[in-house]
């Protein structure tokens, strides 16, 4: 297929930005929608053009380091991420206009690459269990209801790639935090910590700038992992919770 | 080096002032709001009554209480509540706006919304919209008590509940219907996503179950409340109640 | 008693030394010293560790402060060890190459992890875990390593779950656990498919609660380009910031390596696109032995390649050949029809029919081995892929098998599989376009993980003084093939429990001497690493690093391979050789070296990657025998199974850096067991 490119080039943080357009022809639709820009890297290269830089690493969804708004969507039309997005689902003759994540607490580093160090900080104020190494007990001492366990392993899958805070009309990071709640807070060795950890990680949150949920679900809806928008809910009741016990 | 680490880590939280407890006062004061407009749709329906009941009904608010507080008291302590609830949201709002706006400097050149519905992204114009229009209608019923029909500012029609509502939504004024529906629309849209969201800033939706419930209940108070406010101009122009 | 026994006084040893006898390797290497663990432990077996954590010194805590350790590598075998040495009180600083420390490929991991905890009763426990660890491994790994490690990985469950790793749970609220690979008893644990997700999640919370603490001071977007050695130690690193391209120097006390495995040499592989040698070859460069690395593992259960585009290849887990019969048709003609109307009687479940008590479930290496030769039949599946030979002609194959689910849906029903599989079904479909319920799911293998890495002593310790090396990134484990769900054990066993205890034994000398940013090796390391990158720069020839990558990846997979020749491997060397001068002649990078670049991070990526090439070619030529991974066709019983030979061959082969120009050099450190008894193994 034959397709036409318009790809935001920026050299750094902070020279300005623009859409660039490319024409790019031979694309299989059995190639990566990665694969499809290493092919136009390739011809930019022999064109003495230099190469658009775009994160990626595990190719196969799960290390959350690729992103991408492809055409107004975070990872592109399907519910996945754009590694694992293929060409099959564009088809010849398409113009496909592709950005990166859009936030003020995601610095663009270069063309496509944002930083993303925001989400690390705010895991580093209380996105944790405090175990210290052989300090902890026997592992099946502490039973975890099945159910509590299942829940808190489905928002443990969140892979920390920001879609979220890229898909949301305030820039919010609520789905983000809301999962690490829920999945430390449904676990019995979470508790001790639960209403502090809440209140940490918002304050980080809140001070890297991100904004306020309005609960409009943008993010759930361009999650990959399909963190469902009820972590957030999770998150202001410990919230609250955490309030009234002061 | 490259600084890594440009913002310092929080040591404290401060999560009074976070942008959860913001939502959780728009929240509460959105709740007041539900709660308020649910009595007043109730209270208007009285005008189907007729001018007796009505009246009535306008004269029970300020004499509630008696002697315990004074003549009109209870209604100048829900002006107190609604005044505090109406700065604490659109303080809040202006606030959470801001950050917005501050967050996404440079804006996408292509965004889809896939999964938002248009009420949940107009709730900051549609608050706007909505605060002129109570603007309006304080002015045109409680304040300044403007008739805007036949009779002008005659005291038999301003000092007459049920003949200033009555002059307001006669035919020859069908403006002034249009406007109503149209802040009744905006209400709608409002409530339908203010009152879901609410539910889910309190924290109450933590199961798909509950979320669906929280959204039905949306729909529900959309309709109820500003389908019943519309009865009035409606029944009124269309000369049902007179 | 056999040499090299001496450390073991009171116990018997099973073996002998082995003595070589062939020398395919002739003319490429320098035999040099033998090699023996220095730090290698006495005593019985299951009392070495314990002995040995008692007597190492322990650092007194008002020290720790005063002594800096720099690890390179966040995934498992890093992120552990930062986060436990952190919290130890000592000067951490950890690096890694992506945004975040918890993109770290261990991210990736599906299966589980193993640990002998015995929750089934099935008869688990710690010298179990061993044996089935030692003769997976083709009894090429030392026993002590191995062993310890099977004691540590009950800890490792219990550490992990005490941080809130959501481990599948049974309805009681207790631990489930799952069979995985063949073995017999349920030792498994897991979290869904997405293990190492939740295992390098635990420990980068870990770890980033130390970075808020401040023990660990963590770079991202950070490459180790080089390592510092002065007056004989290991004192830093010199890494590039991705970002700013400015090349900075980081000293410490001490240098840890952790940075996984170097599976891209063959350019499709598992691994992560940035998956590389660069920091364990610049310290094999700078005397560090390189240990085995030949010894690679290639996974019989991947999506097959696709095309030329192709730029990495993801796995399927093993579980499904639980569940999914492994066929291709019986006459090529077949071949490009829809399998759906080929007849059960023209059907060759290939492994049933040759290994009929293990079936579908025989080991990796053997499953892939057999994948492979029913493809180069011309029985293979799929789209026909040209494939360009590195002797540059193109050939057409069809490079895929069938794994089957129809009889297990049949079985079992449609939902029960989707339970089981489920996303992993989807990506499938999502990959290749085919949905697995209807149409038989094709399969090829592909380069999953490498046995080789760093030689380490008992300690983890490599033999340059002050430098470790853990995780994937050493050789230490796993012998010549490594059990599923064994990597992640080793991982956090190394990163939370053996290292700790072993590294403090070297900084109880300290505080050190501080080394000075003048030093003549500092500068020197500094200045090598910073021609290196100009001469990048300067080259602009017409070829991209990518294409070159590729090229080296057709001749790795072409000739050292699931099945290795003397002929093959000699030829690879020439063709690598000749691709190393086109490298450094002809290779083109564009841009900046003081910005974000990602083709010179490639670059010099490759680079290591061409010269590691040429040492694993030399080191399979070297090994002629078959064991575990590494399958040289010279060396197979009358039936086509791989035959060791122990006698010749029982020992680990330690790589020196001979110069640039100069030949390697081979040291053996012998492998001799006396917990265990070698056996020949055979899944008839
Ligand atoms: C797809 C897949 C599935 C697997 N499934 C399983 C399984 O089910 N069970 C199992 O036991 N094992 C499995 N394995 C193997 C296992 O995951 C790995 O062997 C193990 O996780 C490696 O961990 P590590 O800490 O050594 O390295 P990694 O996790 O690879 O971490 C390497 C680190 O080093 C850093 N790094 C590398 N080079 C540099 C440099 N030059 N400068 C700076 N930093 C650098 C990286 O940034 C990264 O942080 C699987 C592997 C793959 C690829
Ligand atoms: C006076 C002008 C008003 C403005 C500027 C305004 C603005 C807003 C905004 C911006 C929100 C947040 C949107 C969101 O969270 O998704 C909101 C929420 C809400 N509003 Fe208003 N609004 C106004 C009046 C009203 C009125 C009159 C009512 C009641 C009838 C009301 C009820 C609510 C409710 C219930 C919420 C939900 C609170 C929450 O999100 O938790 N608002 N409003
Ligand atoms: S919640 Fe979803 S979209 Fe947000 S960072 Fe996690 S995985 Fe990405
Ligand atoms: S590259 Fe890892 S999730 Fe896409």
């Amino acid at each position: 297929m034959k397709l036409t490119l318009k790809i935001w080039r920026q050299a750094n943080a902070s020279e300005k930005g623009a859409l660039k357009t490319y024409e790019l022809d031979g694309v299989s639709q059995d190639m990566s929608f990665l694969e499809m820009l290493d092919l136009l890297n390739e011809q930019l290269l022999q064109n003495d053009e230099e190469p658009v830089a775009f994160d990626s690493d595990c190719r196969e969804g799960i290390c959350g380091m690729c992103s991408l708004m492809i055409n107004g969507e975070a990872h592109g039309p399907e519910v996945t991420t754009t590694c694992q997005l293929h060409m099959r689902s564009f088809k010849d003759g398409d113009t496909i206009t592709i950005e990166p994540w859009r936030a003020a607490s995601f610095p663009i580093v270069k063309d496509l690459i944002v930083d993303r160090s925001a989400f690390d900080r705010i895991i580093q104020n209380g996105g944790y269990i405090s175990a210290n190494t052989g300090s902890a007990p026997e592992a099946n001492s502490v039973p975890a209801p099945r159910d509590k366990a299942m829940r808190a392993f489905n928002t443990a899958t969140c892979i920390g790639c920001g879609a979220c805070v890229a898909a949301c009309p305030n820039g919010s990071a609520s789905l983000f935090l809301g999962a690490k709640i829920t999945h430390l807070g449904e676990l019995p060795q979470g508790q001790p910590e639960r209403y502090s950890r809440v209140q940490t990680m918002l304050a980080q949150h809140d001070a890297e700038g991100f904004g306020g949920c309005t609960n409009i679900g943008e993010c759930a809806s361009a999650c990959p992992k399909e963190i469902p928008l009820d972590v957030i809910s999770q998150l202001n009741k410990d919230l609250r919770k955490s309030l009234i016990l002061g | 080096m490259r600084a890594v680490a440009t913002t310092t880590l929080i040591k404290g939280a401060r999560s009074t002032r976070s942008t959860i407890a913001l939502k959780l006062l728009m929240a509460a004061s959105g709740i007041v709001f539900i709660l308020f407009v649910l009595v007043h749709m109730y209270g208007n329906l009285k005008a189907f009554s007729g001018e007796l009941a009505f009246n009535e009904y306008a004269e029970h608010l300020r004499t509630f209480g008696e002697p315990m507080l004074p003549y009109g008291g209870l209604l100048w302590i829900i002006r107190v509540v609604l005044l505090a609830s109406l700065v604490a949201h659109v303080g809040s709002a202006i606030a959470l706006a801001k950050r917005a706006h501050a967050q996404r400097p440079v804006k996408y050149s292509v965004k889809k919304n896939k999964a938002s519905s248009l009420s949940s992204r107009t709730m900051r114009w549609g608050g706007v919209a909505l605060f002129l229009f109570v603007v309006w209608h304080l002015l045109q019923f409680t304040i300044v008590k403007i008739n805007v029909g036949a009779g002008g500012q005659a005291p038999e029609v301003t000092e007459n509940p049920y003949r200033l509502l009555i002059s307001a939504f006669q035919p020859e004024q069908w403006w002034m219907v249009i406007i109503y529906l149209l802040a009744m629309l905006a209400l709608a849209f409002h409530l339908h996503h203010g009152t879901f969201s609410a539910i889910q800033t309190l924290g109450f939706t933590n199961t798909a179950e509950s979320r669906a419930r929280a959204r039905v209940a949306g729909w529900v108070v959309a309709i109820v409340v500003a389908g019943g406010f519309s009865l009035v101009p409606l029944f009124t122009v269309f000369g049902v109640i007179s | 008693m056999a040499a090299g026994t001496h450390y073991l006084p009171g116990l018997t040893p099973t073996n002998e030394a082995p003595v070589q006898k062939s020398d395919d390797a002739a003319g490429y290497y320098v035999l040099g010293d033998k090699l023996v663990d220095p730090k290698a432990p006495t005593g019985p077996i299951a009392e070495r560790w314990t002995n040995r954590k008692f007597e190492n010194r322990l650092v007194n805590p008002a020290n720790r402060r005063k002594l800096s350790i720099i690890i390179v590598g966040t995934g498992l075998a890093g992120g552990a060890a930062a986060a436990t040495l952190g919290e130890a009180g000592y000067n951490v600083k950890s690096f890694c190459y992506q945004d975040s420390p918890r993109r770290a490929h261990s991210i990736a991991a599906q299966g589980g992890i193993n640990a002998a905890k015995n929750y089934k009763g099935d008869g688990d426990s710690a010298y179990r875990l061993f044996y089935d660890t030692v003769k997976g491994g083709d009894y090429r790994a030392r026993e002590s390593n191995v062993y310890r490690l099977a004691e540590e990985s009950v800890n490792i469950i219990d550490q992990c779950v005490a941080q809130g790793v959501p481990f599948a749970r049974e309805y009681g609220g207790l631990l489930d656990n799952r069979s995985f690979g063949g073995v017999q008893v349920s030792r498994t644990f897991y979290a869904r498919g997405q293990t190492g997700q939740q295992l390098l999640i635990g420990a980068y919370q870990a770890m980033e609660r130390q970075v808020a603490a401040g023990t660990v001071e963590q770079f991202t977007r950070h490459e180790m380009l080089e390592l510092i050695v002065a007056d004989g130690k290991a004192r830093g690193i010199i890494a590039r910031d991705m970002v700013t391209g400015e090349i900075e120097t980081h000293l410490a006390d001490v240098v840890v390596l952790a940075t996984g495995g170097y599976g891209n040499v063959f350019y499709l592989s598992t691994n992560a696109m940035g998956s590389n040698v660069t920091a364990t070859w610049r310290a094999h460069r700078k005397g560090a032995y390189m240990a085995n690395p030949c010894y690679t593992q290639i996974h019989p259960t991947c999506i097959p390649v696709t095309g030329a585009h192709q730029s990495k290849l993801t796995l399927m887990s093993e579980s499904l050949r639980n569940d999914g019969r492994i066929w291709v048709p019986k006459n090529a003609e077949d071949c490009a029809k829809d399998p759906r109307e080929i007849p059960e009687e023209d059907r060759d479940y290939f492994l049933e029919r040759i290994y009929p008590s293990f079936g579908n479930l025989v080991p990796r290496d053997i499953a892939s081995r057999a994948a492979k030769y029913m493809c180069d039949e011309g029985r293979g599946v799929g789209p026909e892929v040209e494939e360009t030979q590195p002797d540059g002609t193109v050939k057409k194959f069809r490079r895929g098998v069938y794994l089957d689910l129809g009889a297990a849906i049949e079985r079992l029903g449609k939902d029960a599989i989707e339970e089981k599989y489920d996303n992993l079904l989807d990506m499938y479909e999502r990959i290749t376009g085919e949905n697995p319920y209807e149409v038989p799911m094709r399969i090829y293998p592909a380069v999953h993980y490498v046995m080789g890495g760093l030689w380490v002593d008992y300690e983890l310790s490599t033999n340059i003084p002050g430098l470790y090396c853990t995780g994937e990134a050493n050789f230490s484990d796993h012998g010549a093939n490594r059990l599923g769900a064994s990597a992640l054990m080793q991982g956090l066993a190394d990163g939370y429990f053996v290292l700790p205890n072993t590294i403090r034994e070297y900084l109880a000398d300290g505080p050190f001497e501080p080394i000075s940013e003048d030093h003549p090796a500092v500068v020197e390391a500094k200045q090598s690493v910073q021609e290196r990158i100009d001469k990048f720069m300067s080259i602009n020839g017409t070829r991209s690093v990518e294409s070159i990558h590729k090229e080296l990846g057709l001749i790795m997979w072409e000739y050292c391979g699931m099945e290795r020749t003397e002929e093959g491997l000699k030829k690879a060397i020439g063709l690598i050789r000749e691709l190393k001068k086109e490298f450094w002649t002809n290779v083109k990078v564009l841009g900046s070296a003081d910005s974000l670049n990602q083709d010179l991070e490639k670059a010099g990526r490759v680079a290591d990657f061409i010269e590691l090439g040429e040492l694993m070619c030399i080191d399979a030529l070297n090994r002629r025998e078959s064991c575990g991974g590494h399958f040289r066709a010279e060396s197979q019983t009358e039936d086509g199974e791989a035959l060791r030979h122990d006698d010749e061959f029982a020992y680990v082969a330690a790589w020196e850096f001979g110069g640039e120009d100069g030949a390697p050099i081979l040291h053996k450190e012998d492998l001799i067991y006396t917990a265990i008894e070698m056996k020949q193994r055979s899944y008839k």
